[in-house]
């Protein structure tokens, strides 16, 4: 039996929305039981893209994060209370039962992820269904898949070595990960790439401003002794360090050959932009 | 019972599903892969090739949204105080509400005043004009029903304005020819020459991500991925960091809006300085490099060097900034990317924009223009495809029924009525009862068509009288639009009629409104992304070839009728209904146009019906004609005649061939054409000119409106169409925002400029100047930077408190209409909408 699952590489996302509009096209006044039933025309929708845009001055950059049902292998929304009401196929993916399910709204508040919405009007915890109703006749997609135009999205067999989606998630080795893995609730979905705090500047020449300081070298140092990174600047004199911890602090250091090296300590909370470092002459 | 249907949109071909005669959902078209056969390009060893499907645009997911939606005129209309045999009442044009009246009344009054006009006045006193894009196909296209029926009745044709490429219309075409391109550069396989050799791609005033290469869907979008993952240097010059400047993570250089000839002048004097430029390219492909360098170097005229100092201060960007751009780019095989087809870009619709698109092509020139990795690529365009299967598209004689080889009748090539009038300008005509224009519109015939003189109303020819609406909203892209609203409450106007689909921003002005249906409620067929004419070859955008039978998958909403229903309707009622259907119905057309094509060659008109599509993939390398690519411009630079697919190239075939469009065959740095016909513009000068424009920085109404508006076209939608009538649409973050049961539309704003101001995220601001007041919803963002306000030009809702009053606020974010509606410069009859000076301020109720 195949366990479905959707890798999603955050940085190919180019923010377009086409997954978010095929899957509302999939389900607004369209019930497919006992799968799913039909989505109100204008929200809740099921599926979101939090769109993160982070940096200051010149330098900044937006991620997207599409958040739909991770599919949990560990569902918080599968639990005894809710009986038969929720539950996880052979496949993997995991159903809200829209008959069972009526009326129980504790149903749509028990996904840390906010995948669950409550449609008012039917009385109704609803969510992505990983188009079930799809697969079940046959089909090896989904609406949001089919339609990502970089092929950021991919469908398919987690158990097979050899599917689309098995073979997505290897070519970046070991590098997928779970959304909110501290929730405990080990998600089939698997994102490459989530955005995190990066930092960027300007490496200045005191005695040279009329062109870049390219080449300079960068060290960034954390102060939790964990391994520093190096970087050089491009031909605009420009760094920058990707991937870092939030609420970590360290030291940059800015050098440059024939010039007084330069230390600054900083502190990522969010991503940060320290602006120029200009390097005196020795 | 469930029934699949395939049809065609501008945004890409899909499969709509029915059941119980509702459409249910719609999908990218179903094509079972193997029916693909992908190319693949090899680059470093990697062999790139694109998916076996179709990519859509986005917006194109909402179409049965959009079909459904409560925006959708479903009967004929009637201005209440509109009375054809009593009191008119022009004046409350935009202000009187309606009533539905039956078909047979909204017939018999469209045509008695059409009757009534033509006797009084002439078939001049008639114009009419359509929008841009609402549907695809080609048979019921704007370009095919209307114009076969408007000439018919010897109407004043109106000129559209290169609206999205200004500058390269009027600019670009008197450096390196192409007028027959309308001043596009060709893009034919740049795709593998990009993969294979660009090192950087500098991204100017252009966000593909956004744009979609017009109609090609998101086909392109993987393309640039593979730059990305290939590590391709991107860098973006734009006010705004576009939505590729992040998909792509590049280096962001914002620029202050209307200075991008600033810019590169500055990078030609870093060139020019050290020496790093194609000497032999300049020697032996160009002329009148030495007036330029005279004038770069600042030996000549303004007696001042176009130095990265001096550029700074116009455009924000750092000296060093500028004079290291220009040194890598110099280093390095780079691509220049000006806009949707390689060309555009919003920095060509400012003022003097002619100078910034010349001064792309010069650069690009002193880099080798067509060598390996060097050349202007929008990076929606050049995939490997056949191209010799030739298919009617809309924009060529042969896809229009008023022009085509099928029908009897050319009606098109018959309207005795010889004035014009032109887009830009047609509010003016007719509130001053004359006009003078320059130019003839698209001017794809030759570089002197740009200068022929227009007058309106010509001797012997009728002033407009009856107006002919047909679809969209030009309040959302045209400039200065309030003139909008005071030409059609204008008496001179005695019967404005609106043939629409959905209430867009003009459907409130019309004395008769008629229901038209869209291209899911009726039979007609076309080429995914294929406009023919200017653009030859625009399938070159997708990955595959797709031909579509568009069939009707659902019943028209309400009344609605087809395009070609109605006006056969009409002219029935005028005596003129044999005439103009030649006895044809709407399929018969299609039956004819398809029969005309290469394709009924190999494939029958029944199958093709039967089957929905088919997809033409470009020929493999085992096939016995394998693909050969003709990178664009590469036979310029080898001395080798024209080899692309070029078909419109009028020096093909002739001992010019191997030459460029312009009088020297050569790129001109000194414009002989300029020199020739317009010896004494300063504005347009021979050798290109920095220019302060007429609004901006520092310029013009600048004190009194010290932030800068840029305009460019939208992301979620396309045109007007799709934003307002798609309701999903509103859910997407940043397209619209609902606040107080009013979905927005979006300002963005610095930082520092919204602190000064006491703004925050989800205001709702007012947008203001001399010429209007708009409201949007705030977004502060360093998106953009100090000084900027950003905001796409191309709402679909033009919403003023005070109907009917031009002065009014608007709340459907119509920021157009703050626009100046000044001509680009003395001979250059385009939009300016990006040199636009406003000021901003919190809404208060």
């Amino acid at each position: 039996m195949p366990r479905y699952g959707i890798s999603i590489d955050v940085t190919r996302c180019t923010g377009c929305y086409a997954c978010f509009l095929a899957c509302k096209d999939e389900f607004v006044g369209n019930d497919y039981l006992p799968v799913a039933a039909a989505q109100p025309s204008e929200g809740p929708a099921w599926l979101r893209i939090e769109e993160l845009t982070h940096g200051t001055g010149t330098k900044v950059k937006v991620d997207y994060t599409t958040v739909m049902c991770q599919h949990c292998q560990d569902a918080p929304c599968i639990k005894p209370e809710f009986g038969d009401a929720v539950y996880r196929r052979a496949d993997g993916i995991v159903i809200i039962d829209p008959v069972k399910a009526k009326g129980n709204k504790k149903i749509a508040e028990s996904c840390p992820y906010g995948a669950i919405q409550w449609n008012e009007t039917a009385q109704l915890a609803q969510k992505c269904n990983m188009c079930a109703q799809m697969i079940d006749a046959g089909e090896r997609t989904t609406r949001c898949v089919e339609t990502c135009p970089t092929q950021a999205m991919v469908f398919g067999d987690m158990d097979d070595p050899k599917s689309a989606v098995s073979l997505a998630i290897a070519e970046k080795a070991g590098k997928y990960e779970s959304l909110n893995p501290e929730f405990g609730a080990k998600p089939t979905v698997q994102y490459f790439g989530l955005p995190r705090p990066f930092i960027a500047g300007e490496v200045i020449l005191a005695d040279k401003q009329g062109e870049c300081a390219s080449g300079a070298k960068v060290t960034l140092n954390a102060k939790a002794g964990a391994k520093s990174a190096v970087t050089t600047t491009d031909f605009l004199g420009d760094f920058e360090f990707k991937n870092l911890a939030a609420g970590a602090e360290y030291t940059l250091l800015a050098e440059c050959e024939g010039y007084k090296a330069k230390q600054i300590a900083v502190r990522v909370d969010a991503s940060l932009n320290v602006g120029e470092i200009v390097l005196d002459p020795k | 019972m469930e029934q699949v249907f395939t049809n065609l949109t501008n945004g890409g071909p899909i499969s709509v599903y029915v059941k119980d005669g509702k459409i249910v959902r719609v999908r990218p078209i179903q094509i079972p892969s193997e029916e693909f056969k992908p190319w693949i390009i090899e680059a470093e060893g990697k062999k790139y090739s694109p998916p076996p499907a179709c990519r859509i645009s986005p917006v194109v997911h909402t179409e049965r949204n959009r079909l459904e939606s409560r925006d959708r005129i479903l009967h004929p209309m009637k201005r209440v105080d509109f009375d054809p045999k009593g009191e008119r009442n022009p004046q409350n044009r935009g202000k009187s509400g309606y009533v539905r009246i039956s078909w047979e009344e909204a017939l018999d009054i469209v045509s008695s005043e059409i009757d009534r006009v033509t006797k009084t006045y002439g078939g001049s006193a008639i114009t009419g004009l359509t929008s841009s894009h609402h549907n695809w196909g080609i048979v019921g296209y704007k370009a095919g029903p209307f114009h076969r029926f408007m000439h018919m009745l010897n109407f004043t044709p109106v000129y559209d304005n290169p609206d999205s490429w200004e500058g390269w219309h009027w600019g670009a075409t008197h450096t390196y020819g192409f007028h027959w391109r309308l001043g596009m550069p060709p893009q034919f396989d740049l795709l593998e020459d990009g993969l294979k050799n660009a090192e950087m791609i500098v991204l100017w005033s252009n966000d593909p991500d956004t744009t979609h290469g017009t109609y090609s869907g998101q086909e392109s979008s993987i393309w640039r991925t593979w730059l990305k993952e290939k590590g391709v240097k991107t860098v973006f010059i734009d006010p705004f960091y576009n939505y590729t400047n992040a998909s792509m993570d590049g280096t962001w250089l914002p620029i202050r809006p209307g200075s991008d000839t600033a810019l590169a002048m500055a990078i030609a004097h870093v060139w020019l300085t050290d020496g790093t430029y194609d000497k032999q390219y300049i020697a032996e492909k160009t002329v009148g490099f030495d007036e330029f360098k005279a004038y770069i170097l600042g030996e000549v005229d303004d007696k001042f060097a176009k130095t990265p100092e001096w550029a700074e201060k116009e455009t924000g960007i750092p000296a060093r900034k500028i004079r290291s751009l220009a040194r890598e780019w110099a280093r390095k095989r780079t691509m220049v990317s000006c806009g949707a087809r390689g060309g555009e870009g919003g920095a060509c619709r400012t003022a003097y924009g002619t100078e910034w698109a010349r001064m792309i092509v010069l650069l690009m020139a002193m880099q080798g223009l067509g060598k390996p990795g060097i050349n202007i690529w929008g990076t929606t365009m050049g995939a490997p495809a056949d191209s010799s299967i030739w298919f009617p598209a809309y924009a060529e004689p042969n896809g229009q029924m008023g022009r085509s080889q099928v029908a009897k009748e050319k009606l098109c090539n018959m309207n005795t009525t010889k004035q014009k009038l032109y887009r830009l300008t047609l509010p003016d005509a007719i509130l001053n009862g004359k006009d003078q224009f320059i130019g003839q519109g698209f001017c794809g015939q030759s570089l002197e068509q740009q200068f022929i003189q227009n007058t309106y109303p010509l001797p012997g020819e009728s002033k407009i009288k009856l107006f002919y609406r047909y679809g969209g909203s030009f309040m959302g892209t045209m400039t200065d639009t309030s003139k909008w609203v005071k030409m059609y409450q204008s008496p001179e106007l005695e019967f404005v009629v609106m043939q629409d689909i959905w209430y867009g921003g003009e459907a409130a002005f019309p004395d008769i409104l008629l229901p038209a249906c869209t291209n899911l409620e009726r039979n007609d067929l076309g080429e995914w992304a294929a406009c023919g004419g200017y653009t030859t070859n625009a399938h070159i955008g997708n990955n595959y070839r797709i031909i579509v039978r568009e069939q009707k998958c659902v019943e028209p909403q309400g009344e609605s009728k087809s395009d070609y229903e109605i006006f056969s309707l009409i002219a029935e009622k005028l005596g003129l209904g044999e005439k103009y259907t030649e006895g044809n119905t709407e399929d018969d057309w299609a039956k004819l146009f398809y029969n005309s094509s290469d394709l009924a060659k190999t494939l029958s008109w029944e199958d093709f019906c039967k089957k929905g599509y088919h997809v033409i993939s470009s020929p493999g390398p085992d096939s016995p004609e394998p693909y050969k690519a003709t990178p664009g411009l590469r036979w310029f630079v080898e001395g080798r005649p024209d080899d692309t697919p070029d078909a419109n190239n009028p020096r093909k075939g002739t001992d010019r061939a191997h030459e460029l469009g312009t009088y020297t065959g050569k790129i001109e740095f000194a414009s002989e054409s300029l020199r020739k016909n317009a010896p004494d513009d300063t504005e347009r000068p021979v050798v290109p000119h920095w220019i302060p424009s007429w609004e901006g920085y520092k310029q013009g109404n600048y004190d009194k409106y010290p932030l800068q508006g840029v305009f460019p076209h939208p992301r979620f939608s396309f045109h007007t169409h799709y934003d307002k009538h798609a309701s999903w649409l509103n859910e997407i973050a940043l397209h619209r925002v609902t606040k107080d049961g009013h979905a927005w539309w979006i300002a963005r704003i610095h930082p520092d400029d919204a602190a000064k101001r006491g703004i925050k995220t989800g205001d709702i601001v007012e947008l203001y100047n001399d010429r209007a007041s708009v409201l949007c919803s705030a977004e502060v963002t360093y998106r953009v930077p100090v000084g900027v306000i950003h905001s796409y030009g191309c709402t679909a809702r033009y919403e003023p408190i005070e109907p009917g009053n031009f002065k009014s606020t608007d709340k459907g974010g119509a920021v157009n209409m703050l626009t100046s509606g000044r001509m680009m410069s003395k001979n250059v009859p385009g939009m300016s909408p990006n040199s636009c000076n406003i000021e901003l301020r919190k809404w208060e109720k």
